[in-house]
């Protein structure tokens, strides 16, 4: 057993699953905001590393980690709703194109502005649990408390969020706002708060994404989102833009991939590997894994 | 009941609708007929405040509707089924009538329960995603949905489309008794004239954007000149 445990093969799958969590979160949120409001939002990785900016900066305030976290989430939410408001209520009913390309440029600004306030140097708030790997029979095995914590984490939000869709009022209307709004609001649907409150869950599961990678031993720095944002949005699309549990299982998909690509080729190629799936992907089922409905454009 | 006087609407350089005026009373359904491009939805959609007329005035029980907020027209008791039946496919039977009572005070469960006892065929199907729901099923949903929320007027727009002459004659008697049983006020906007005609008390016939005629379903029946060139009820 223990063998089995410290072999190259289950440390890949380790790793992967680390990696995928977070790739599965960013997926999810950008899933909400999809299913809600039919944008594809290019800043998610951005507002959620600068929500989570905002929150690591008050440890120097003597705040618990803990805390930091509620923070940060609080702030992304926060930051979430108000986007939807000021940048992209106006653009409801113009080409599908604007909203994309004011959130492409947004993207720039809050990194540009991450930058000028905090600098360009990676920071990180210590999460409460051990980053040493367990040991078994003298040899590693590659989990730590801090893994175990960043997956059960994930698993929580994620379980939190397709509860919230499927089985309350909120999630309802959410839903229904989403895929009719005329409808939904001829029964009474606040569309228009529903569509804010969509941003705004998005915008709070992806800084939980970003609050992982801030207590990971790299930290956090402005760009870092990017490329985690390409790989979630790739996972998102792998699992079906429409599909909660499609982005959890894409994200997965991804990270796995690529930790074994890395394993077994070269560290250089492993997004490739994300990249090969994709097409894959959408060449056998163009709306993804786990769409239920394809007579959707997407 | 519903009151719409001199409503002018405009798509763009269109006129829609011109100087329509009509009352629609509770316990009681008000037809409103006319060919194609007649302007009969837009009737509906500017009751609902789906669009904004350019002048003229709505009322519900002398509350203005123009320029309310659709959602908040819905929660004073206005129930549209639009063109098409509504009916959010991705989602399942129940989870359609749930939405339909969200927004009103109804106690859900119950409302759900009740609605099924109205129209078993929905309990049967209740855990099926809509888009899987034959035409007699979807409407038979959307009327329930509406009827849901206990409203006080239903804005029904060409329920008989699509649907076999048995299942649209069914669905007439259903939309007859529940306008009676809840005093509801109804409006049925049909091309199918003479289907409507059979269980309305008051009809409005729209052309081009006017109003060609407006009085009880029998005058209105048996008008010849109406039957013959506004209606297309021309006896072989």
């Amino acid at each position: 057993m223990s063998s089995f445990l410290t072999s190259s093969f289950m440390s890949n799958i380790f790793g992967g699953l680390a990696q995928g969590v977070i790739y599965s979160l960013v997926a999810l949120s950008l899933v909400i905001i999809w299913q809600s409001t039919h944008v594809l939002n290019f800043a998610q990785g951005a507002m959620a590393m600068f929500a989570t900016y905002v929150g690591m900066t008050q440890i120097d305030r003597g705040l618990n980690y803990w805390w930091c976290v509620i923070i940060s989430v609080l702030v992304g939410m926060a930051f979430g709703g108000i986007t939807e408001r000021v940048l992209i209520r106006p653009l409801y009913g113009k080409p599908e194109i604007n909203p994309i390309v004011v959130m492409v440029g947004f993207l720039g600004v809050i990194e540009a502005a991450t930058t000028a306030i905090w600098t360009s140097t990676s920071r990180n708030i210590a999460a409460p649990f051990s980053q040493i790997y367990f040991k078994a029979d003298g040899k590693l095995v590659l989990l730590s408390p801090f893994i175990i914590f960043q997956i059960i984490l994930a698993v929580v939000i994620m379980m939190l969020v397709a509860a919230l869709f499927r089985f309350t009022r909120l999630g309802l209307q959410l839903r229904a706002s989403a895929l009719a709004p005329e409808v939904a609001r001829l029964l009474g649907v606040r569309v228009s708060r529903m569509l804010t409150i969509g941003w705004m869950l998005s915008a709070g599961v992806g800084s939980i994404a970003a609050v992982i990678l801030a207590s990971g031993s790299f930290g956090l720095f402005p760009t870092n989102m990017d490329g985690v944002f390409v790989a979630g949005f790739i996972a998102a699309a792998v699992g079906g833009l429409d599909s909660p549990v499609g982005a959890i299982a894409g994200g997965l998909i991804i990270g796995l991939t690529e930790q074994f690509v890395l394993a077994y080729w070269s560290p250089s190629v492993a997004p490739l590997g994300g990249m090969i799936v994709l097409v894959a992907v959408l060449m056998v089922r163009p709306h993804g894994l786990f769409t239920r409905s394809v007579s959707r454009r997407v | 009941m519903i009151r719409v006087s001199e409503l002018c609407v405009n798509y763009g350089a269109i006129r829609a609708l011109q100087d329509v005026s009509f009352e629609a009373t509770p316990g009681k359904i008000t037809a409103v007929l006319g060919a194609n491009g007649a302007g009969k939805t837009t009737l509906l959609r500017a009751i609902s405040g789906l669009v904004t007329p350019q002048s003229g005035t709505i009322s519900l029980a002398d509350q203005p509707l123009v320029r309310v907020a659709t959602e908040n027209i819905a929660r004073m008791g206005v129930a549209h089924v639009p063109e098409g039946r509504g009916v959010i496919e991705e989602l399942t039977v129940e989870e359609n009538l749930r939405l339909g009572a969200l927004a009103s005070k109804v106690n859900i469960s119950e409302g759900i329960e009740a609605q099924y006892a109205q129209f078993p065929v929905l309990g049967d199907r209740r855990r099926k995603y809509c888009g899987t729901l034959s035409g007699g099923e979807r409407q038979m949903l959307a009327m329930a949905r509406a009827l849901i929320a206990r409203p006080k007027v239903l804005l029904l727009d060409e329920p008989s489309l699509g649907l076999a002459p048995q299942v649209t004659a069914e669905l007439m008697k259903t939309i007859l008794a529940a306008c009676e049983a809840e005093n509801l006020t109804v409006i049925l906007v049909e091309q199918n004239a003479k289907g409507a005609l059979r269980i309305s008390h008051d009809a409005v016939v729209l052309h081009l954007g006017r109003v060609v005629a407006n009085g009880s379903a029998a005058q209105v029946a048996a008008d010849e000149d109406l039957r013959r060139y506004y209606l297309g009820l021309v006896e072989e």
